[in-house]
């Protein structure tokens, strides 16, 4: 974790104080609604459809066993005793008051948090991938660049009210787990040609409306321009990007209006004047920031704990969860275990306060008293040793946490949808349901093998569906909620977007139209090695329509276009 | 006369605010007194205005390029910039520009939607004067530049970043706070 200062510290409650004047002057007429409301949402606080939601921040996934206590906390005296963990490793609570986020706020600062500018346009809060520190293949720890770049972000007065919201992602390494190509900026660490450390620099990639993958506007910027690059871009956007229609807001329209080479100079030229002035990084402030991290004290291990050998070979049970929910570790006997949030029956990402103080009591016991929380919407114990993986499960289970789907397509991602948000076009929760239950053999789910199958309520894409193997989009079809597929999307390094195989089906009739996607995959893999993507990759998605729609589709959409063109 | 807030106190202010004609056309100068005039008038009349009594002063909009009066600034009283919006953020830039990059040291004002609440980050870029929209309670927004006693960033009113103080103050341990 990282540990606050006396500053830290003293920035979030002076914020804390900020705040509840600024509700106070709101409650007593002195603000009006539009006043208030870019005030409230940089303090995470929406107002949606039932309820107001506050969007608390979880820098970089990073929480403590205490800080979870807090938010188990939160949820039960001003909740209704559950929180919902986002695809931006941040957590959300549906039932708070708006008189009451002063003092949950106050609550938070006590532990380090907060809920600054989890909303809002403004640079929300930095996330990274979930393995960060104790993957084996970093080249630099991305929390401590993740820690440089929120200071810099949090009350960044240029940066306040820029034309929409910005998000910034950074990976350690090569191999992205941080989803960098689809941020409006996304950092990628690399050595450069004499061996020091910087970053490849993304600009412009997003799902939302318009999903587009991030141009390369520096293949390599050395460590120490970070942040004046940083305000390059920023400035460049805040200056120029277009205020005039909210959904060409992004940094992504700006990028294409001006075409990447264009914007590519803007911001050079902008640099140019920053460039090396006093907000150059030096050595010695990330050597601040980097010790102000506690480190887990690890263990001198054999790579390969027998006690866990053992185990695997004589409980089949624990082997499954085994396989699918822990993941390898640079340190020798140690791994890492995701608590899966994706029960089917319980909305995903969602957890009781009582399990968050369970799950505390096991991060404090088998993990250091840290976990993250993951973009795919679980929590992780990052540093566990591998002769206590076998009792950790059998905790786990009796928590309901031990789902063994990472990877599988139950573990899905989904976005509150039509229950709680109200852009949504279309329930999502319900929806992820019925895909569980459809899908609940658990040797049918082993054997389809990794797919990740999200889902978002409407366009804004919280659910991230565009990057799923399989994405659900809620649509409105005049006034009915319906749901439109597509297929061939990913994250990571090879990242693509999502294409649509068809007009949209109704809820009822998802579950259907998954396990014809899936017959088809079944049907036409090389292997079990060939993964739904590899397939869908290989053949085209026009197989698996065919499937869903029956051959005549296209008879349909040829008659559909001659009527069209008369 | 209109009151504003200036370095942090509630002050008279006499300078007039020349805005553009309904249809776009420049306005009518005044003989006298001081006024602030839009960037376009400036740079259409320039001679005019230099000759005539009275300040001067310039105001720019948001897609207005401050380059463009890098060299004339001696020739003004004060430099505003106008906020269409509160959420308008491009001022922000400006006012850094004017003040890091172009070297204004004069009164930087910031007029049009100017509200309590953003005067704060305002000044962090560089205002120190500030035409507040008129249902305002300036005296009560004075406590707005109170409400944070620290700030991370290298900005227009600290250049020096939090770190390279920090630095500076204990070069061995960075432990200062
Ligand atoms: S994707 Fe749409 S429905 Fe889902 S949370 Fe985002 S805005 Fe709401």
């Amino acid at each position: 974790m990282y540990i606050y200062d006396e500053i830290d510290q003293r920035l979030v409650e002076e914020r804390v104080a900020q705040y509840r004047d600024q509700t106070r002057r709101f409650l007593a007429g002195k603000l009006s609604e539009d006043e208030f409301r870019p005030l409230r949402l940089q303090n995470g606080l929406y107002i949606q459809r039932f309820a107001p939601m506050l969007r608390v921040a979880i820098p970089y996934g990073l929480l403590s066993s205490r800080q979870l206590r807090a938010l188990a906390y939160i949820a039960r005296t001003w909740d209704r005793g559950y929180g919902h963990f986002s695809t931006r490793q941040n957590i959300q609570f549906n039932w708070p008051k708006l008189e009451d986020v002063p003092d949950i706020l106050a609550k938070l600062a006590t532990v380090q948090m907060h809920a600054i500018q989890t909303s809002g346009n403004c640079v929300r809060n930095i996330t990274t991938d979930h393995f960060a520190g104790i993957a084996p293949d970093e080249i630099v720890d991305p929390l401590v660049w993740c820690e440089v770049v929120r200071q810099w972000s949090a009350f960044h007065p240029e940066f306040a009210y820029l034309p929409r919201k910005f998000k910034i992602a950074i990976a350690g390494g090569e191999q992205d787990r941080a989803a960098v190509q689809v941020h409006d900026i996304g950092l990628q660490a690399r050595r450069g040609p004499d061996g020091n450390v910087g970053f490849r620099v993304l600009v412009g990639g997003g799902l939302g409306r318009t999903p587009i993958i991030g141009v390369v506007v520096r293949e390599f910027l050395p460590w120490q321009h970070l942040l004046t690059y940083l305000d390059a871009i920023l400035r460049v956007y805040n200056r120029y990007g277009r205020r005039d229609n909210k959904y060409k807001a992004r940094i992504k329209i700006l990028v294409k209006e001006l075409a990447p080479e264009v914007f590519r100079r803007k911001v050079e030229q902008e640099w140019a004047h920053l460039k090396n002035g006093p907000a150059t990084l030096i050595i010695e402030e990330i050597g601040r920031i980097e010790r102000r991290f506690t480190r887990p004290g690890y263990q001198k291990l054999e790579p390969i704990a027998p006690e866990y050998t053992l185990e695997l070979g004589r409980d089949k049970g624990f082997a499954n969860w085994a396989r699918r929910n822990v993941h390898p570790h640079k340190m020798p006997g140690y791994a890492a275990v995701t608590l899966s949030l994706k029960k089917t029956g319980v909305p995903p990402g969602d957890a009781t306060a009582d399990q968050m103080d369970a799950v505390a009591d096991l991060a404090e016991r088998y993990s250091f008293g840290e976990l993250r929380v993951s973009h795919e919407q679980n929590l992780i114990l990052a540093d566990v040793r591998q002769s206590d993986l076998h009792a950790l499960w059998q905790e786990a289970r009796t928590l309901g946490l031990a789902t063994p789907n990472i990877g599988l397509l139950t573990n899905i991602i989904s976005c509150p949808g039509g229950d709680f948000c109200s852009l949504a076009n279309a329930k999502s929760i319900p929806v992820a349901e019925a895909i569980q239950r459809r899908f609940d053999d658990l040797d049918y789910l082993h054997d389809i093998g990794e797919l990740d199958l999200n889902i978002s309520g409407c366009m804004n894409s919280c659910g991230h569906h565009h990057v799923g193997h399989i994405g659900i989009l809620g649509v409105d079809k005049q006034g009915a909620e319906y749901y439109q597929i597509s297929i061939g999307g990913a994250q990571g390094n090879d990242a693509s977007l999502g294409k649509v195989l068809g007009p949209a089906v109704s809820q009822a009739e998802v579950p259907d139209v998954i396990e014809k996607l899936i017959e088809t995959y079944l049907a036409r893999r090389d292997s079990d090695e060939e993964r739904f993507i590899d397939v869908v990759r290989r053949i085209g998605i026009e197989p698996f329509k065919e499937h869903v729609y029956g051959l005549n589709h296209k008879a349909t959409e040829s008659r559909s276009r001659q009527l069209a063109a008369a | 006369m209109a009151s504003i807030i200036k370095q942090r106190k509630v002050v008279a202010d006499n300078w007039q605010l020349l805005k553009p004609q309904a249809g776009g056309g420049a306005p009518p100068i005044p003989e006298s007194g001081d006024i602030i005039v839009p960037l376009a008038v400036w740079l259409d009349q320039r001679n005019a205005l230099l000759s005539r009594p009275g300040r001067l002063g310039v105001w720019l909009g948001g897609d207005d390029e401050p380059a463009l009066i890098a060299e004339d600034l001696k020739n003004f009283g004060v430099v505003a910039v106008h906020f269409p919006q509160f959420t308008d953020g491009r001022g922000y830039s400006l006012g850094r520009l004017l003040r890091e990059r172009y070297g204004w040291r004069g009164e930087l004002r910031a007029i049009g939607d100017v509200l309590r609440d953003q005067l704060l980050y305002l000044s962090r870029c560089g205002f120190d004067a500030f035409a507040l929209r008129e249902d305002q309670d300036l005296q009560a927004a004075l406590c707005a530049f109170s409400d944070f006693s620290e700030a991370y960033q290298a900005t227009a009113d600290q250049p020096l970043p939090l770190f390279r103080r920090r630095f500076l103050a204990s070069p061995d341990g960075m432990e200062w706070s």
